[in-house]
């Protein structure tokens, strides 16, 4: 697995430890460009810390986590991250309440980060452009000028992904997309989320297998901060160890 | 984007402006004293004294409405600004103290003669200060030099929602307890005091009050219209996104550590350049003006008038220091008991201050008549106050 292909997220051998406890354990992890991965695991088998670390707000402890062929996620803090074009969806909606919809999105535009200039900004008319295309990819054109408070949950995790997709992000890590959603609002995401792959490299984590089956190509398991398979649904749904460890558990799904 | 400043709100600002800067300045200085409509040489200098707590309350609005950072340490900014005015006009006393020596009468007192008798007992970082120019910029540089430190500090390392208050309110407690300090040099616990001249005026002529006042007056109108402008950009919206969502700013490539540092320095100097127009107002300065509760003080005033907004800190600072001025003379044991149960009154009932209240009642109101005219009674619901947002 190590020859020098281009991959846009490399993690090689990263440990995490929190007071004792293993939370990463030798992971390895391996990302084509386009590529829309699936992360499934059951509670506590790392999924979220392996995010903390890809975005900065952890450190790992060894190993190596690279964006592209030679950029070091580990130097950096999460805003300059960020800046590299890796963008976070929260499992919990975090968009800005007070804002409008349209607000929402103009901030999270690409562009210039620094605090003096954000003192003499205008919404110029290629801004306004782009935040109307977003709002049409999301299907919030219609409430472009309500506040993001009072938006249903499923519309407030779709404003939360435009403003990912705002930023023009090479990386979007998408956790747990369709918490909390209906069976309609959950395959309106699958799709909204299908239509970005390609042009967008995703991560994906979820434990809705309905939903997993709808959008995964690739599928890896975690499972105690460790790769336990990789493959199609299929492949992990009928491995052994998957079975034993997470599916067979949760046979509900 | 809300715009900067419509129509009706440029007039009503015009009005009230003309009100405060205008028609009660010449209340003071036209009318004969047995007049109605008279106020007088201390009311005004009172009035003066509310419209710098005004400012203050600004300050600390802009923080903890607009930033979600609730410091309780804004009265050390306040102080310092005061005592950088207040160093300026102890040197303008001049022979006129109860020593008639050159040096203010707490450093004879001290007997700073015998520690600096290289410049005839007057501490070296105090010499520049006889300068008003050098003052009026200190007012300035030390409370942002300051805010800039701590700020730094804390805003670098995380430190965020009540711990961020408690280390506020520990710097502005340490701060009081140095400068309670005979050797710090800055006059102990008296503070600097009995002030005559300013900017070669005596300072307790009716006409100096009055300019103070007006002064204040201006401060006030330009710091609201300061404060007004950057609500309105696009920083403003940013400092609004930190305060309801922190993480998905800092994860939106926002070094959200600078915004709120640049908002610290400013709010800081907000503070500061109000509390130097208060201190020749009220004649004093001493260590008990960045103690704890004056912080705290600050805090009721914008709970109470409406944190969040810009109008309801200055109604919440105006009102609340009124009330403490009749209740201290009516029931000063009691005060501090009606202070603190506003407090709470204010953040159970009435989670948008004073200006809230009209929308409040009207919700209110519209349940009320709902349920009377036998319509469905809404599922039980507690009582309908739009979510109380605490300090993180």
């Amino acid at each position: 697995m190590t020859q020098k292909k281009e991959f846009i997220l490399t993690l090689e051998g990263v440990n995490k430890t929190f007071d004792g406890f293993k939370a990463i354990n030798d992971l390895n992890l391996y990302m084509d460009e386009g590529e829309l991965r699936v992360i499934i695991g059951p509670n506590g088998a790392g999924k979220s810390t392996m995010l903390d670390i890809i975005t900065g707000r952890t450190q790992p402890d060894t190993g190596k986590v690279e964006f592209g062929l030679k950029t070091d996620l580990t130097e950096l803090n999460e805003y300059q991250i960020n800046r590299l074009g890796i963008g976070r969806k929260f499992q919990t909606p975090s968009v800005y309440v007070d804002h409008t919809v349209l607000e929402n999105i103009w901030l999270s535009l690409e562009g210039t980060r620094s605090v003096w200039s954000t003192l003499f900004a205008k919404i110029g008319s290629t801004q306004r452009d782009r935040i109307q295309e977003v709002l049409k990819t999301i299907g919030l054109t219609e409430r472009a000028n309500v506040k993001a408070g009072t938006l249903s949950h499923g519309q407030k995790q779709w404003l939360e992904i435009g403003m990912l997709l705002a930023q023009n992000p090479k990386l979007l890590l998408v956790d747990e997309p369709a918490a909390g959603m209906t069976d309609e609002e959950t395959a309106k995401t699958g799709e909204l989320l299908m239509s970005l792959a390609g042009k967008h490299s995703i991560v994906v984590i979820e434990h809705d297998m309905v939903f997993v089956r709808q959008i995964a190509r690739k599928v890896t398991v975690l499972h105690q901060g460790h790769v336990l398979c990789e493959g199609s649904v299929d492949e992990v749904q009928n491995d052994e160890r998957v079975i034993e460890v997470y599916l067979g558990r949760k046979k509900k799904h | 984007m809300t715009r900067f400043l419509n129509k009706k709100e440029a007039l009503i600002l015009a009005a009230v402006s003309f009100l405060i800067l205008v028609v009660l300045p010449c209340l003071n200085a036209f009318l004969p004293k047995e007049s109605f409509f008279h106020i007088s040489d201390f009311t005004i200098t009172v009035y003066g004294k509310y419209l710098c707590y005004a400012v203050l309350a600004l300050g600390v609005n802009l923080l903890w409405g607009y930033t979600g950072l609730l410091s309780l340490g804004q009265c050390l900014f306040f102080a310092l600004g005061g005592y950088a005015l207040g160093m300026h006009l102890m040197l303008m006393i001049g022979k006129l103290g109860q020593y008639q020596k050159d040096i203010p009468d707490f450093m004879v007192f001290l007997e700073f003669e015998t520690k600096y008798p290289e410049t005839g007992g007057l501490p070296r970082h105090w010499i520049p200060f006889r300068s008003p120019w050098f003052a009026l910029l200190m007012v300035v540089v030390v409370p942002a030099l300051v805010a800039y430190i701590f700020g730094f500090l804390a805003f670098r390392s995380r430190i965020k929602g009540v711990y961020f208050s408690i280390l506020s309110q520990a710097l502005t407690y340490a701060a009081c307890l140095m400068f309670f300090r005979n050797d710090f040099t800055f006059g102990g616990n008296n503070g600097l005091t009995d002030f005559k001249f300013i900017f070669g005026h005596e300072i307790n002529t009716a006409g100096t009050k009055r300019w103070l006042y007006i002064a204040s007056g201006i401060l006030l109108l330009s710091v609201y219209l300061l404060c007004r402008w950057l609500t309105s950009t696009k920083f403003g919206l940013i400092q609004r996104a930190i305060r309801d969502s922190e993480n998905r700013v800092l994860f939106s490539g926002y070094a959200t550590a600078h915004f709120k540092l640049f908002v610290f320095v400013l709010s800081a100097v907000i503070c500061a350049v109000g509390g130097a127009l208060y201190v020749p107002q009220v004649g004093i300065i001493n260590p008990s003006e960045m103690g704890t509760e004056k912080s705290l003080e600050a805090v009721v005033w914008c709970a109470v008038g409406g944190r969040g907004t810009l109008i309801g800190p200055i109604i919440g600072a105006i009102s609340v220091n009124a009330m403490k001025s009749w209740a201290t003379r009516a029931f000063a044991e009691q005060w501090l008991f009606m202070l603190g149960g506003m407090f709470i009154l204010a953040v159970l009932f009435m989670p948008n201050g004073i200006v809230g209240l009209p929308a409040q009642l009207k919700a209110l109101k519209e349940r009320f008549s709902k349920r009377k005219n036998g319509e469905e009674t809404p599922p039980a619901t507690p009582l309908e106050t739009p979510g109380v947002k605490t300090a993180e």
